[in-house]
């Protein structure tokens, strides 16, 4: 007797995300990205739909990184000082199809950049690369409040994600993203009940649910990842089950969360016995980074090429 | 929770009325109130007073589809009804109210919600009328469970109604309606899925509306998916919302008595 495979029937689908406009859609990026649209958990081709591959996106700050683990900065070289140079090096030596701009500069403690060199800066990266982008703030509700709407109208039509939105700073962005044709991040802390409201307000106030990333805020390997796995689940175990408002795509940033622990940092000259730092470091970024996948992760964004690669083979694999 | 509102019913005298004046109006109201309370199924019965409600149920249907994509619930003890009934609709899935769980009933009914790709309310009960406990009533739903599984219809599109009485002359049907939901999710795997004529439980009682929303949420911890209720009442549609939360069926949000 053939042994019958147990699918589950899944009533939800996970709305799709297009990233990028092309010139024929009013924006002039060479190519788009589309993420979501699964009908299933992650990589169960064989019990539903899974239309489109997880992406992986390249993170590019506005300034130099100066406090980046050395391997990452090795990693760009020279490259780092530009914004739009460090770009076309993702795009065109890594092969990056979606890239991250994080306008750190822009943090009132670090540089306070003004609203109109953010907005310059987006648009040289624009013009330097054809990949759709991806633009995060500071993080500072006023200065992301004053920021992205001159931010969203140089880049107005290329159909770019800004964020991040919470549920207590949401409303500018939204309506300067709305304005220019862009979608929104929407973030909470770790926590289901909150990224369910935030996502919640945001359709209230109008924002299209296929303009809607979430980012749960994830934790790296050792660094709460369990719990954050967890919480990713929930949203997608509600997605598939018909709750409409979480079944959007997750965007995660393994890259961020990774160097920022301590194995990650430690320089091999201080712990020679963990092993050479780059190897240990990228590792630790591909482990964080297959995790996020398994758990729904939809947009990974990435800060070593290495990284990024590996993460790009093991998706295609799983997806053969 | 699916919330099937029962109002488009010729046992209301507003709904008699509009039926023998052949007036679309005091019924599309009604499908528009119900769809915006929240109902994802609209129930359409012909009421007592139609002899013949297969020449009836067509208008009934085409009336209801004319400003409303709400699923309808196609609801007649007769046969004739039932069909006229299904072939009218156009829009969605529909769903067939009811079969009872009598061999002569199910081999009519099955064939027929097969047909027509509906779902279909089984009622646990046969020619010998309701039983008096769960152990019967759920013995009632597994023949009717066994016969859909026979005829080739998906378990997961049955729908099984433990009958609810009113509490002022059955009093003791209460908790058996409780213990048979419990029950009905054991007999398959998938489990059919259950289903109640809430509003019956208050009949010709003070306080309806408490009574009724109680025996849900009630009835909603022991395994209840779907119910026959007066959508338009509020608190009754709050207390669904928060049912499902408490009962972790949907994520919580501070925004749960949106959830529908």
């Amino acid at each position: 007797m053939a042994l019958e495979q147990a699918l589950e029937k899944w009533t939800g689908k996970i709305t799709e995300v297009t990233i990028g406009a092309t010139r024929e859609e009013g924006g002039t990026r060479s190519a788009k990205v589309v993420a979501g649209g699964e009908s299933t958990l992650p990589f169960l081709t064989f019990e539903g739909e899974v239309p489109h591959q997880p992406v992986i996106a390249g993170e590019i700050l506005d300034r130099y990184p100066e406090e980046w683990p050395s391997p990452l900065r090795e990693a760009f070289g020279e490259d780092l000082k530009d914004p739009a140079a460090w770009a076309r090096r993702w795009v065109e030596g890594y092969g990056a199809q979606l890239l991250c701009l994080r306008l750190a500069s822009t943090a009132p403690d670090a540089g306070d950049a003004s609203p109109e060199q953010a907005a310059a800066t987006v648009r040289r990266v624009l013009e330097a690369v054809g990949a759709p982008l991806i633009i995060l703030g500071s993080e500072d509700v006023e200065k992301d409040n004053a920021i992205f709407p001159k931010v969203a109208e140089a880049a107005a039509g290329e159909r770019c994600f800004l964020g991040v939105v919470t549920k207590d700073n949401y409303k500018s962005i939204a309506a300067a993203a709305m304005l220019h044709g862009h979608g929104l991040i929407a973030q909470a802390p770790v926590d289901v009940n909150i990224q369910k409201q935030t996502n919640i307000l945001l359709l209230e106030f109008g924002v299209k649910k296929d303009s809607i990333l979430m980012d749960p805020t994830t934790g790296g390997l050792g660094y709460g990842l369990e719990y954050t796995y967890s919480v990713m689940e929930r949203l997608r175990l509600g997605a598939l089950q018909g709750e409409a408002q979480v079944a959007v795509p997750l965007i995660l940033f393994p890259g961020a969360e990774a160097w920022r622990s301590k194995e990650a940092k430690e320089s091999t000259q201080d712990s020679p016995r963990w092993g050479e730092q780059e190897t240990r470091g990228v590792l630790w970024e591909i482990l964080t980074g297959t995790n996020s996948l398994q758990a729904g992760g939809d947009i990974l964004v990435c800060r070593h090429p290495e990284a990024a690669a590996a993460l790009r083979r093991h998706v295609a694999e799983l997806l053969v | 929770m699916l919330l099937v509102g029962e109002r488009i019913n010729g046992l209301f005298k507003d709904v008699a009325q509009a039926i023998q004046d052949h007036d679309p109006e005091p019924i599309q109201k009604l499908a528009l109130e119900q769809t915006a309370a929240g109902a994802a199924y609209l129930d359409i019965n012909t009421g007592p007073a139609v002899d013949e409600p297969e020449k009836v149920m067509p208008w009934l249907v085409k009336t209801v589809e004319e400003v409303v994509d709400t699923p309808l619930c196609i609801d007649s003890a007769k046969i004739p009804g039932l069909r006229a009934g299904l072939e009218a609709v156009s829009r969605s899935r529909p769903m067939i109210n009811s079969t009872t769980a009598e061999p002569a009933h199910l081999e009519a009914y099955l064939p027929l919600a097969k047909a027509h790709g509906a779902l279909l309310i089984g009622l646990a009960m046969n020619r010998r009328g309701v039983p008096k406990d769960a152990a019967d009533r759920a013995g009632l739903a597994m023949e009717i469970v066994v016969a859909a599984d026979a005829a080739g219809f998906p378990i997961e599109d049955l729908f099984i109604d433990p009958l609810v009485l009113p509490v002022n002359v059955g009093q003791e049907h209460g908790p058996e309606v409780l213990e048979t939901l419990r029950q009905v999710k054991c007999l398959a795997d998938p489990a059919p899925h259950t289903i109640v004529g809430l509003s019956n439980v208050s009949q010709k009682c003070p306080h309806r509306s408490l009574l009724n929303r109680t025996f849900l949420a009630m009835a909603m911890a022991a395994g209840l998916d779907a119910a026959i209720v007066d959508v338009e009442d509020r608190e009754l549609v709050h207390t669904a919302a928060a049912s499902r939360v408490l009962l972790n069926q949907v994520i919580y949000s501070d925004a749960f008595l949106e959830n529908r």
